[in-house]
């Protein structure tokens, strides 16, 4: 255990914190599309519907504007961008709620392929077709996994033939996912295999999530035909690089979440008048407000550096994505919950969308890791040992 | 165009026509501050190049690595922070002439008289008088004569000058009757009495003006204009108590975490689940400052800066406090309770007891958090202000 003989100040690194002009470019198409085909008003009327996921916004979102590629290189189909336009994809996500795989499938799938041989021609296809947004794929672990934390037996076994074995509960997105890539238990020791949930031996069980926007299946291999990716050392690598990337870029979804909520907030206080006056007006309640917009402008410093750590492939990224988890999640869970009190009883109504973001926020906490798994990862890697 | 390479050769010339081991301290500063290279981003002739902001950090390199005598900024704060960008703004030129250099090089310190202890928050409510000698006729140029009392003074003791804010005309609303003066700290009319403070130490004063003589030429603005010249004072001083440079792990976190690792034997779960918290925001509010500073390097100030006091007053309280109980024993006792008048402020100085209960200044000084709160409320957020019932009152009908 480094016990800080060795201080983490050395390293820290000089991220760009900034966003570039690129980046606002990207930003300004994917808000307007989300607008325009997103506004709460049809992310609540979509919510009663069966669909996965709202299929017409992810082809204009994935493919038309071309986010899903933006974590794949050029040679390999995508737009070989990097996690700080990803992470402005998410937090543009995040504000609108949009119910969309862009986390799983651009993120969390894209990672874990990019970390397995990606000049075989299976891999490469994948990867191009999750790049054009043609398939969306799924990391089969549980949402609340922390970077690190399949290092415990797998729930999933493969026999020498390929068929897998076994179950994986609460995975996001998992109705809507047109290929899994599944850590399992193979002859030979850790291994991913990519499964074809169509051919059989696959059961996806649908649960009733806290986040209607983000829905989540319970997996069943039944001698599912799985596709060898990666073994050993290599498939656990992969696997934990695509669930830190997840954790980072999360932060910039929590970020957006938060914003949405504080800017709605500002704006109903401001309108909303009681005893003859704005109820904004009021110190008990600006003072309130006030406190949130520094979480947030925080939030935001947190999440870019995150996300540009993970760009730059920074050596302090396990510590910028824990910093980020640990902070920004319990940011947006605040923000959301103020929005909810700070609206009276129209907060507490099913018409006003206060509470898919405040669903979103508290889900997202516990997604990839919850705050006090990533402050325990801290405490490992800057030297504050446990007692 | 002044790049960075172009500040090495400076650098480098002036420090071949001034080599540190041989030149005098003093000698030095000012050389450097006749080559531009005090403040880079300041104007030709007053210490600065008219260059970038952030290429400041190339000249300070390069001297500190020269081994070059520095200025002490912990001793002449005020003057640097406060003082320094309001006479740029609006300072005549001879103003600008007479008092930057000394203030950069430290030879002159500056003090701030502001607060009064009937006008704190309510800064604009001040009753301290500047009367013109002659009865105030504009463009008359005669002395004003100026009475009252100020308080929280940092430095007095030790100031040649002072940025005074005072009421100069009593009969309109507060905020309209204010002007903007350098007051002469060594005016026999100026008395500074130590304020002893919850640390033991009197590293503030109070400071009781009595027919204090000040010139006409050194006032800074326009008559009844000091309002808004002091705007600029306090912003630049929540800037700079809030926006410190910081490594990771620098300032209050570094010391608690240094704590932590050097006394395996006091570590608690609870402990270290609050340090680990702790030493995530300390982290986040580094950056947060960190994304200022870019944005203010690239042209782009950003509204982050009003926040940023907020968020180093609550770590510094919450840090150091958190320090206290996890000494145990030690953190019963106390270094010294001696009367002391410290040359500038240390907030890690000293010890855990020290630390803390200087840490409950922050929060009050600069501008109280309740007060940033309403900055950031009003003027980020857009909130409507409360209703004010002295805003078109006549500053001598207000009770008091």
């Amino acid at each position: 255990m480094n016990d800080g003989t060795t201080l983490p100040a050395a390293m820290a690194p000089d991220p760009d914190l900034l966003y570039s002009e690129d980046e606002d470019a990207l930003r300004a198409a994917v808000r307007s599309l989300l607008a325009a085909r997103s506004d709460p008003a049809t992310v609540l009327a979509g919510l009663q519907s069966d669909v996965a996921y709202d299929t017409g916004l992810w082809h204009s979102l994935a493919t038309e504007i071309g986010t899903a590629g933006l974590l794949v290189p050029e040679k390999l189909g995508g737009a070989g961008a990097t996690a700080r336009e990803a992470a402005v994809v998410l937090e543009e996500i995040g504000r609108a709620v949009a119910p969309v795989p862009y986390l799983t499938s651009a993120v969390l799938a894209v990672t874990a392929l990019l970390g397995c041989e990606h000049d075989r021609a299976d891999v490469a296809a994948s990867l191009a077709a999750l790049a054009e947004g043609r398939t969306v794929g799924v990391l089969a672990v549980p949402l609340p996994t922390a970077p690190g934390g399949l290092s415990g037996p797998a729930s999933v076994r493969a026999d020498a033939g390929g068929a897998l074995t076994g179950r994986v509960t609460s995975v996001a997105d998992a109705a809507a996912a047109e290929l899994l890539l599944v850590p399992a238990q193979g002859p030979d020791g850790p291994a991913l295999y990519a499964v074809d949930p169509s051919a059989g031996g696959v059961r996806t069980d649908t649960v009733t999530p806290l986040d209607l926007t983000r829905p989540l299946g319970h997996l069943t291999f039944d001698g599912a035909p799985g596709r060898l990716l990666a073994t050993g050392d290599r498939a656990g690598a992969t696997v934990d690089r695509a669930l830190l990337t997840g954790a980072g870029l999360l932060a910039s979804e929590q970020l957006g979440v938060a914003e949405w909520c504080l800017a709605e907030t500002v704006r109903h206080t401001a309108e909303r008048t009681q005893f003859g006056r704005p109820v904004g007006s009021f110190q008990a309640l600006k003072h309130r407000m006030a406190a949130l917009w520094l979480d947030v402008a925080s939030a935001r410093a947190a999440a870019r550096n995150a996300a540009d750590a993970l760009a730059t492939e920074s050596p302090d990224a396990p510590v910028a994505v824990a910093v980020a988890q640990s902070y920004c999640a319990p940011v947006a869970v605040r923000v959301a919950e103020e929005c909810v009190q700070l609206h009276g009883g129209i907060g507490m109504t099913w018409e006003h969308p206060a509470h898919l973001y405040l669903k979103r926020a508290k889900s997202d906490e516990l997604a990839l890791g919850s705050p006090g798994r990533h402050r325990e990862a801290l405490a490992g890697l800057v030297g504050i040992a446990a007692p | 165009m002044t790049d960075a390479d172009d500040l090495r050769r400076r650098t480098a010339e002036l420090l071949a026509a001034h080599p540190p081991a041989i030149t005098g301290r003093l000698e030095f500063l000012r050389a450097r501050f006749d080559a531009g290279l005090a403040w880079v981003h300041f104007p030709r002739g007053l210490g600065g190049l008219d260059a970038p902001r952030s290429l400041q950090a190339v000249v300070d390199a390069e001297l500190e690595a020269a081994g070059a005598p520095g200025n002490d900024p912990g001793r002449i704060g005020i003057g640097l922070g406060m003082a320094a960008p309001t006479i740029l703004r609006f300072g005549a030129d001879e103003q600008k002439q007479r008092f930057l250099r000394p203030l950069w090089t430290g030879e002159e310190v500056w003090c701030q008289l502001f607060s009064e202890p009937g006008a704190g928050s309510d800064l604009a409510a001040l009753a301290t008088r500047a009367v013109r000698e002659d009865g105030g006729e504009a463009g008359s140029g005669g002395d004003w004569i100026v009475d009252g009392q100020k308080v929280w003074t940092s430095s007095a003791h030790l100031a040649r000058w002072a940025i005074l804010i005072a009421r100069t005309d009593p009969g309109v609303p507060k905020h309209r009757g204010i002007s903007y003066f350098v007051c002469d700290m060594t005016d026999p009319g100026v008395e500074v009495r130590p304020l002893r403070q919850i640390t033991g130490e009197a590293e503030f004063n109070e400071v009781f003006l009595t027919g204090v003589r000040i010139p006409d030429a050194h006032r800074l603005g326009a008559v009844g204009e000091g309002w808004k010249v002091a705007q600029t004072t306090l912003m630049n001083e929540r800037v700079a108590i809030g926006g410190a440079r910081m490594p990771r792990e620098g300032g209050m976190i570094g010391v608690a975490a240094a704590d932590w690792r050097a006394r395996p034997e006091l570590r608690t779960h609870d402990l270290h689940q609050r340090l680990l918290k702790l030493w995530v925001e300390a982290e986040v509010a580094r950056l947060t400052g960190e994304r200022l500073r870019q944005q203010m390097t690239k042209g782009q100030p950003g509204p982050e800066g009003s926040g940023m006091k907020l968020a180093f007053a609550r770590l510094a309280q919450e840090i150091s406090g958190w320090e206290v109980e996890f000494l145990a024993e030690d953190g019963l006792t106390y270094d010294d309770w001696t009367m002391r008048r410290p040359d500038g402020v240390d907030f890690t100085g000293r010890e855990a007891g020290y630390r803390y209960l200087r840490a409950k200044g922050n929060s009050i000084e600069g501008g109280t958090s309740e007060v940033l709160l309403n900055i950031v409320a009003e003027r980020v957020l857009g909130l409507p202000p409360e209703p004010r019932t002295d805003k078109d009152v006549a500053w001598k009908d207000l009770p008091r």
